[in-house]
């Protein structure tokens, strides 16, 4: 068995956009990162810096232009052909023609799972997101939050060991926001997930994550790894202990030598910290 | 129910109204009835012909509908290829532009050449183009324009294109489809009328009105106005009935949210 593989593997990664032409990015160039089971990583930086292109890369939605990607011990193809992640958007993606469990039901449709499988999958991952009476509506029925956590159930209905998040919790209110982060620590510690997560929130990637990835534009790459050492159960005092303050301290000041690398390049632009 | 009374009483007062202002236009001018007939009038006509019109009624209501149902068979046909291979678009775009820019009606008169006289055929022809289209552009755009959040979580899936297409684009495009056969349903009872103008058999609504006009029957026409008037609704209210009898998530798949 691979189980004693990292959960993710980049090594010497690079993303290049239309090479050879005059609109050339170098959207990535050198990533190393390494993801171990079971942990929470968050990806953050300011926009353009490629945190997004990682996630795809890790994905395989994208190819990486040079570099190797390893997940669970697979190549990034096969274990997406294996579907051994499951992904979450800034937008919910849920599917408005179906109902809340037939949209968690898709991922079990495409492996080929038999109807009263899926179904009672989809009411146990609905126990998971605490929406269990929802399972007959539609989308367009539920608040901003509740879609969101649909789509987190989604995601994680085939239990996969890897989840992929790219700013899911961005379109929310900072109250819906603060409980869904609660919301997610809940059930990554309930199925013993590991998570990569992309966010442009600094108080937000120190709350939820064990490493948090610092990262800078033009080219994109990772500048600095911050450790966070917030022990244990997360609660509402944990936003005001000091290790949480201290975690912000450190990643705001890492983003700053990004930002001054940024506006050096010509180019300011601020980083969101909410 | 009062609701209901509140809702529907002011067009019904206002309809009212208006056949009355008519009516009372007719009389208090003494308007001649080649000008203008009265509405008392065009309904008495409207009866006494009842038959007559059914007939006619049925003669354009079948070329419309043989020609929306052709119409839309091949505009959704057509969309699926077109959105399956992306380049052919490219190509048959700029030409179905030129088509749809030539006022169309005109082909009628090239189709007639091309069948009998007495051939129903070259207005259903024209009914189906006038269809096709509509139908064609809508359907397209909806397999195509898909929510790009969307094709990537099936990606993530592992789905083929096929799935993708199954389970993404066609429950997408459904809403198209109905707003397409919303506005081509009147489309083709128009046509069949219009293309009963350019000679062939005169038994149609339209032809029938161009006759009676002819022989200064005007209240007879106006009568058989009606009866367009109706099949034309009647279609209408059809494409309606079907979209909410097959309508499943509500009113909600109406609107088609874009990607930020």
């Amino acid at each position: 068995m691979t189980d004693h593989s990292p959960a993710v593997s980049v090594v010497g990664v690079s993303k290049i956009f239309n090479d050879g032409t005059p609109k050339r990015v170098e959207a990535l160039v050198g990533v190393d990162l390494r993801v171990q089971r079971g942990e929470f990583v968050s990806l953050i930086g300011p926009s353009g810096c490629g945190k997004s292109t990682l996630l795809r890369l890790i994905a395989n939605l994208l190819e990486p232009t040079t570099g190797e990607i390893a997940v669970n011990g697979k190549t990034a193809s096969q274990s997406r052909l294996d579907q051994d992640y499951g992904m979450a958007f800034q937008q919910s993606g849920l599917f408005d023609w179906r109902t809340v469990a037939k949209n968690i039901e898709l991922p079990l449709e495409l492996k080929g799972w038999d109807k009263a499988k899926r179904a009672d999958r989809a009411r146990e991952m609905l126990e998971l997101v605490k929406l269990p009476e929802f399972a007959d509506l539609y989308p367009w029925q539920l608040s901003g939050g509740m879609q969101q956590r649909i789509a987190i159930a989604r995601a994680l209905a085939a239990h996969p060991q890897l989840l992929l998040m790219d700013e899911p919790f961005g379109a929310l209110d900072e109250m819906t926001r603060e409980y869904m982060q609660g919301e997610l620590l809940r059930i990554c510690a309930e199925t013993k997930t590991t998570v990569v997560f992309v966010t442009h929130s600094i108080p937000e990637a120190v709350y939820l994550s064990n490493r948090v990835v610092v990262m800078s534009p033009r080219p994109g790459r990772i500048t600095t790894v911050v450790d966070v050492n917030l022990t244990g159960e997360r609660t509402e005092d944990t936003r005001n202990a000091d290790a949480f303050f201290h975690g912000i301290t450190a990643v705001r000041e890492a983003l700053r030598g990004t930002h001054a690398d940024h506006a050096n390049a010509g180019a300011v632009r601020g980083v969101e910290d909410r | 129910m009062a609701e209901r009374l509140r809702r529907i009483a002011p067009p019904l007062v206002f309809g009212i109204a208006f056949l009355a202002l008519w009516e009372a236009l007719v009389w208090v001018f003494a308007l001649k009835p080649y000008f203008l007939a009265a509405p008392s009038k065009i309904f008495g006509e409207f009866v006494d012909n009842a038959g007559r019109v059914w007939e006619a009624a049925a003669v354009s209501g079948t070329n419309a509908l043989v020609g929306l149902i052709a119409g839309t068979v091949l505009g959704v046909a057509m969309s699926f290829v077109l959105s399956r291979w992306r380049f052919l678009g490219e190509v048959v775009t700029p030409l179905a532009i030129a088509l749809n820019a030539i006022p169309i009606f005109v082909l009628v008169a090239v189709l007639n050449n091309m069948y009998s006289i007495t051939s129903e055929t070259p207005r259903r022809i024209m009914v189906t183009l006038v269809v096709y289209f509509i139908v064609l552009v809508n359907v397209a755009k909806g397999l195509t324009q898909v929510r790009s959040t969307h094709v990537e979580l099936m990606r993530s899936y592992a789905a083929s294109e096929f799935e993708i297409l199954r389970k993404v684009r066609v429950p997408n495009a459904r809403p198209y489809l109905f707003t397409s056969l919303k506005i081509a349903a009147p489309a083709s009872v128009i046509t069949a009328f219009v293309s009963e103008y350019f000679g062939g058999s005169q038994n149609g609504l339209g032809s029938r009105i161009t006759s009676n006009i002819a022989n200064s029957r005007n209240a007879t026409a106006w009568a058989y106005v009606l009866g367009a008037c109706l099949l034309g609704l009647g279609f209408y209210v059809i494409s309606v009935v079907l979209e909410n009898a097959t309508q499943k998530g509500g009113v909600h798949t109406n609107t088609v949210k874009g990607n930020t």
